[in-house]
């Protein structure tokens, strides 16, 4: 039985590993596809460590258990990496995908990775010129669909520019679709 | 015509909700009320309903102000979990004994203590003497479409008894998925304008309701409760087939899964019924002969149904989300006697799992599918009750 693709968002408390993965399971709905969003669910504190999760699919989802084997995994924070093993239950064809301003290279060896597919994005510096504030998610999402292939970029703008219009403003919708394209851009594939 | 959209499964009930345009909403509006119900205050502070909203100090006065609103003639809603649900238990036996339609979402969590938020189905299952009705959601399209059925359940004229919306917490409740929301107009055709029995705001045919009941007529009222409840069983069938009808989307008060031909069965309620349809579909890839049937209504409890579900197979296994202590799993226990009473003898297991929302995996149903091979053979060897992924 083929699983649906399986995200795992890394991130602590307050920097959006939540909302990225319910915003990148909405943007799969969007496009036809099945799809879940959901939190780690545990007691959040701003800081702490938190993780996130989005299943997509072709055909209905059933599964309702939280997701171990990870066939992409986004670390928002790139100091969990030190603390948090972000690579667990990963398969060898797996992508991961950090923010931070170092190359592919340095990450893999820095986690001693073999195989897999390793990305790194400078979320945080994007965040803090477009958006003004570290807030890597959108950000991490923009990555994500460039590293991976998953989504159409165009869908995740045109929900964000009606959902943050919406929660916030349109200022704040543009600052992120601004975010998004650069990630999209500046993103190092290895 | 309907809209496809993602929302976690308190927005799906929310959203239902919304649709249903109750007429009264009694709600606690702190932990451990979810945020389903802050959902549904947005609706009402932002004038997209017509709902009175009662915040109250406490679940009890929740329920009791439903029930309130209900004898006046209401439409009533409410929502809880856990201990919320455990505080309102003095109350949702008199919901249920007065005879009042009301519809409530149970998100599905954990009875303290030790202190615990995540799910597992203890508050619902301590509430099924209750003389409500019990609806399971699988996901959070079924858990939408159940509320919006629910209230057509309830207010039958056959039936009028409390029904209670299951969700799972955290599972679903604050799970997003993909929905199909109807129209508002189609809810609102498909429940149809309430029109109460006896109320008490009715004042040319004046009614006492829940006066004092003595040995002279108080079992004959609660002979008649258990008569309504058994009712219910066939008007859920066929409001679920009407709503069938509206939406495609199939409900029955069982749902059989890959079960033609199967020689070992799991039985399960819930989100977990989804896990294990994809644990049957990969082990149908190896030509086992396995299915499961989940159950959507828990009370009434379909008894003639699931007989009829199980009486080919070989072995079953019931998954229970709750202890009765002293006993074992309360789902178990039902469908035992279910088999009983048609002198059907087939070997059965209970597994009590996900206490405090301990994850469920493939893996481990498969075990239970493997341990179900060797019953199969063998029996059960005296041991009954089996506990699913814990420390001994």
């Amino acid at each position: 039985m083929e699983k649906p693709l399986e995200i795992r968002w890394h991130g602590r408390g307050g920097q959006g590993a939540k909302t990225a993965a319910l915003l990148f399971a909405e943007s799969a709905i969007e496009e036809g596809k099945y799809s879940q969003g959901f939190p780690d669910y545990g007691p959040e504190r701003m800081g702490a460590p938190m993780r996130g999760f989005t299943r997509i699919d072709e055909k209905p989802i059933r599964l309702h258990s939280q997701i171990t084997n990870p066939d992409i995994v986004a670390v928002l924070d790139q100091t969990l990496l030190d603390v948090v093993d972000v690579t667990s239950g990963m398969p060898d064809d797996g992508i991961i995908l950090v923010n931070t301003h170092k190359s592919p290279k340095e990450i893999r060896k820095l986690l001693k990775l073999k195989g897999k597919k390793v990305c790194t994005v400078d979320a945080t510096k994007i965040s803090l010129e477009t958006i003004g504030k570290d807030i890597p998610n959108t950000v991490m999402i923009g990555a994500i669909i460039r590293a991976s292939g998953v989504l159409d970029i165009n869908t995740l703008i045109k929900n964000i520019d009606k959902k943050f219009s919406k929660k916030y403003n349109k200022s704040v919708a543009e600052a992120n679709i601004r975010a998004i394209k650069r990630a999209y851009d500046e993103v190092n594939i290895e | 015509m309907s809209t496809i959209i993602g929302l976690t499964g308190n927005e799906a009930v929310a959203e239902a909700m919304r649709q249903i345009n109750p007429d009264v909403v009694a709600a606690y509006p702190i932990t451990p009320q979810t945020e389903l119900m802050h959902k549904f205050a947005d609706f009402v502070a932002n004038g997209k309903v017509d709902t009175e909203m009662i915040l109250v100090e406490s679940e009890h006065s929740a329920m009791s102000a439903s029930v309130g609103a209900a004898a006046g003639g209401a439409r009533a809603m409410t929502a809880t979990c856990a201990n919320g649900l455990a505080l309102m238990w003095e109350i949702v036996y008199i919901a249920a004994s007065l005879r009042l339609p009301i519809v409530m979402a149970v998100v599905n969590r954990a009875l303290s203590g030790p202190i615990n938020i995540h799910n597992d189905h203890s508050d619902s299952m301590g509430c099924r003497d209750s003389g409500w009705i019990q609806i399971y959601s699988e996901n959070s399209q079924e858990a939408y479409d159940n509320t919006i059925m629910a209230v057509k359940i309830a207010e039958n004229k056959d039936v009028l008894l409390p029904v209670m919306v299951t969700l799972d917490g955290f599972i679903l409740s604050h799970t997003l998925e993909r929905i199909e929301i109807l129209d508002d107009k189609q809810v609102r055709e498909f429940i149809g304008e309430y029109i109460p029995q006896n109320h008490l705001l009715d004042i040319n045919h004046p009614v006492t309701i829940g006066p004092l009941d003595l040995q002279d007529y108080y079992f004959e009222h609660k002979r008649q409760e258990a008569e309504a409840i058994n009712n219910a069983l066939e008007v859920v069938e066929e409001v679920s087939f009407e709503y069938s009808r509206l939406t495609g989307r199939n409900y029955d008060v069982l749902e059989l899964y890959r079960m033609e031909d199967a020689e070992r069965a799991i039985v399960a309620l819930g989100s977990t019924a989804g896990t294990v349809k994809f644990t049957v579909d990969s082990l149908r890839e190896n030509g086992e002969k396995v299915g499961m049937i989940k159950l959507r209504l828990f009370r009434p409890f379909p008894y003639k149904e699931i007989y009829e579900a199980l009486k080919n197979v070989k072995s079953f296994a019931v998954l229970d989300k709750c202890i009765s202590f002293g006993y074992g799993g309360p789902v178990y226990g039902e469908i035992k006697s279910a088999l009983y009473n048609y002198q059907a003898f087939i070997p059965a297991v209970n597994y009590i799992y996900g206490l405090g929302g301990r994850d469920i995996k493939p893996t481990s149903i498969k075990k239970v599918f493997d341990e179900l091979k060797h019953i199969t053979k063998e029996g059960v060897n005296g041991k009954l009750i089996h506990y699913l992924d814990v420390r001994e």
